[in-house]
């Protein structure tokens, strides 16, 4: 009994000893939290965005981190839940982490971005900053805006704009579809929105929202679009949503155009097929090919050495102009204090690994970047997708200056001590 | 028309594939009167020993190995499992089968990874068949409505007609008298019970590669079996076919008719704005609530007719 006790002591001596060691290693690094679905039905999405996050924060540390110090990234999986993020940013806290990272789901960032104006507004000497990959709801940067929440996508709203502005001349019935919680609905508003201001000849024939990732099999939907007249489909659908859903329209056999946002990430090249030729169109960042067309060789390598390793094309050109502008800003704060980092971050401008220009924009941290719009064809291409002989072509490229929009947000800063 | 037709060719295929799943669950339930929590795990563990074994062997082995391993998976665990837990009551049993459910998705998950496995439609099977107004039916839909037909008629013939058949009826029912009768009670659990998941097991083979095989399936096809069971009526296979087609025809048709009740309300001279109460609730389209109909009318049914449509015996 008495042995027993004094092994039991001994070992949580040893446990404490160990994780205090641990600690002091990991001192030297800066943490970055980042938390998204790595399991359940968008599983793909959140470990895809997780491997090309950590090729580029390789990248970043081999060209030197910030003041010295290098990244890390921290994964933490969310199952899609908003409970189970606000579980992350605590474990985040806890850990005096100063980034937190989410990028799938826009109803998700605003449970963190509530949770973390509360967070840091307790907790002055604890602050952690939300950096946004891609919940792109229009709101969160308007209405719902907050002085530490960073979105480095563009939003709903400058997507759908440039979406629309792609949209062909012969094209005069639409479709629209989208999922049915804050982001789906910003879609289904802000598309109207500038249909109604560019396109006033394009009619609306059909507006659908759909329960998010459990329609397994969307034919009754290409059933019902078809039976509209509509000649394209607009749909702000990521994941699995997008992949069955373009699946059961090219397996139709219609003669729909696909107008979206996410069918480049990854599942969607394999869910269009050879079949899908020149008839699915995405707003995207970057593709491959893109960097092909503008001669830049550099940008090229080093994409192609990603997918070298990896069964999927590299489309994230927006996380790497995340890493960097994070670097750049701690650089300049010249300190670890997040109150500091946050404040210049502001306003901060960069040149992308492309050599566009990327604003971060002082009234509501909204990041203002170069989009394109890619095609998805056989020829004009050098790089394919996901082993199915067709690639992302970019038939339009809107630059940063032209893709502003005004905002509603009146941002509440916090004191600089 | 083309809709209807096109809507209903659809409806069909997806009620076949539930009836597929819940016919094995209505078996076991019926006998041993508890809810099996990891049925719909067997159907996950179908569709991805198909994949493993397609990998290797080609999609036609594994549509008869697949079933095979998930039926002494089932026989096992029935054995080893269940036969024990029997005798805490049914709550033990009930947790028993969810922690099982539980597990075998982390092991899964453990294995095959986190994202979706690329099972496919074997290149045999995947053209189209014949044009419904110009919209496809693809083979292998086809292909789904002939393996559960031929999977109800074999069922309802080895029931009805054999000798064993009928010893499972009777068992269904009066399990001691059966056993005083001089039959093995126990061993025709076991068979009934491996029968049962290696059912699942051939639902998930055809329908693993027509949706996603993903870890999260299990636990996303569950509750619509449990609906169809139950509302068919336990003990009865007919009952459950036409809950499954029933179901399966509501989902599918509630997505085309884009209807609310604020347009029947018109019909009656009734205009709703958006001031009027219960605005938002009117308006909503049934689309929009399709995948709740099924639960609805699980609600209604244990209020009114508890015993399911066809059912021998209660709830």
């Amino acid at each position: 009994m008495y042995l027993s006790i004094k092994a039991a002591l001994a070992a949580v001596g040893a446990v404490l000893a160990l994780s205090f060691a641990s600690t002091a290693a990991a001192q030297g690094t800066i943490k970055i939290a980042y938390t998204d679905p790595l399991s359940g039905p968008f599983a793909q999405v959140g470990d895809a965005n997780l491997k090309q996050m950590n090729f580029i924060i390789d990248y970043v540390n081999s060209k030197g981190g910030a003041l010295g110090r290098k990244f890390e990234l921290v994964p933490f999986d969310n199952k899609s839940q908003p409970s189970d993020a606000l579980l992350a940013l605590k474990s985040a806290t806890d850990q005096n982490m100063p980034f937190i990272m989410q990028c799938s789901g826009s109803n998700i960032a605003a449970a963190l971005m509530e949770g973390i104006e509360k967070h840091n507004d307790r907790n002055p000497d604890n602050r952690i900053i939300y950096l946004n990959c891609g919940a792109v709801a229009t709101e969160l940067t308007n209405e719902k805006c907050s002085f530490w929440h960073y979105r480095f996508d563009l939003n709903v709203a400058q997507k759908a704009e440039v979406m629309v502005k792609a949209l062909p001349k012969n094209v005069d019935k639409v479709y629209l579809l989208n999922q049915d919680y804050l982001f789906g609905q910003s879609v289904q508003r802000d598309i109207k929105v500038f249909l109604a201001k560019n396109r006033p000849d394009v009619k609306v024939v059909g507006d659908e929202l759909i329960p998010l990732g459990k329609i397994k099999d969307f034919s009754p939907y290409i059933t019902k679009i078809k039976a509209s007249g509509a000649q394209a489909l607009l749909t702000g659908n990521w994941g699995p949503d997008m992949n069955l859903l373009i699946k059961a329209g090219i397996e139709s056999g219609s003669n729909l155009s696909y107008y979206t946002f996410y069918a480049h990430l990854t599942g969607g090249p394999t869910a269009i097929g050879p079949a899908g030729d020149g008839k699915v169109y995405s707003v995207m960042t970057f593709s491959e090919n893109h960097a092909v067309d503008i001669k830049n060789a550099q940008a090229e390598a080093w994409t192609k050495s990603f997918r070298d390793t990896h069964k999927f094309d590299f489309y994230a050109a927006s996380f790497r102009t995340i890493f960097e502008m994070v670097q750049a800003g701690v650089n300049k704060a010249g300190s670890l204090d997040v109150t500091k980092i946050a404040y210049a971050l502001e306003g901060l401008a960069v040149k992308d690994f492309l050599g566009y220009d990327a604003v971060m924009r002082k009234d509501d941290h909204q990041i203002n970047s170069v989009y394109h719009v890619g095609a998805f064809q056989k020829t004009g291409i050098k790089y394919d997708s996901e082993g199915t002989g067709l690639g992302w072509k970019t038939v339009a490229t809107v630059v940063a200056k032209d893709v502003e929009q005004p905002t509603s947000c009146k941002m509440k800063r916090p004191a600089i001590k | 028309m083309e809709v209807f037709l096109v809507t209903l060719l659809n409806g069909l295929v997806y009620g076949m594939l539930l009836f597929m799943l819940a016919s094995g669950l209505t078996l076991i339930f019926s006998m041993m009167g508890v809810l099996n929590f990891a049925h719909a795990s067997a159907y996950m563990l179908g569709a991805y020993f198909a994949y493993t074994v397609s990998l290797y062997a080609g999609f036609w082995v594994g549509l008869i190995a697949a079933p095979v391993i998930c039926g002494l998976i089932g026989a096992l665990i029935e054995q080893y499992g269940l036969r024990r837990v029997h005798r805490n009551g049914h709550i033990a049993e009930l947790l028993f089968t969810f922690g099982l459910a539980l597990v075998i998705e982390k092991v899964v998950q453990m294995s095959w990874g986190l994202i979706p496995v690329p099972y496919r439609i074997p290149p045999e099977l995947d053209f189209a068949l014949f044009k419904v107004y110009g919209t496809q039916f693809h083979a292998y839909r086809a292909f789904m409505l002939l393996v559960s037909a031929l999977m109800f008629g074999s069922i309802w013939l080895a029931l009805t007609r054999t000798r064993v058949g009928l010893v499972i009826q009777a068992a269904l029912v009066h399990p001691e008298m059966v056993s005083a009768l001089g039959h093995n009670v126990p061993r025709i659990f076991t068979m009934v019970f491996a029968a049962g998941t290696a059912l699942a097991g051939l639902a998930g083979v055809i329908g693993g590669n027509y949706q996603t095989t993903e870890p999260s399936m299990a636990f996303s096809m569950g509750p619509i079996v449990f609906v169809v069971v139950v509302f068919g009526g336990l003990g009865s296979l007919l009952g459950c076919f036409i809950a499954s087609l029933f179901m399966g025809l509501i989902q599918t048709f509630a997505v085309v008719l884009d209807y609310s009740l604020a347009d029947l309300l018109k019909n009656f001279g009734v205009m709703v704005s958006s001031s009027t109460p219960f605005a938002e609730l009117l308006t909503i389209p049934i689309p929009r609530i399709g995948a709740l109909l099924p639960y609805a009318l699980l609600v209604l049914i244990l209020l009114f007719r508890p015993r399911g449509l066809m059912g021998t015996r209660d709830t």
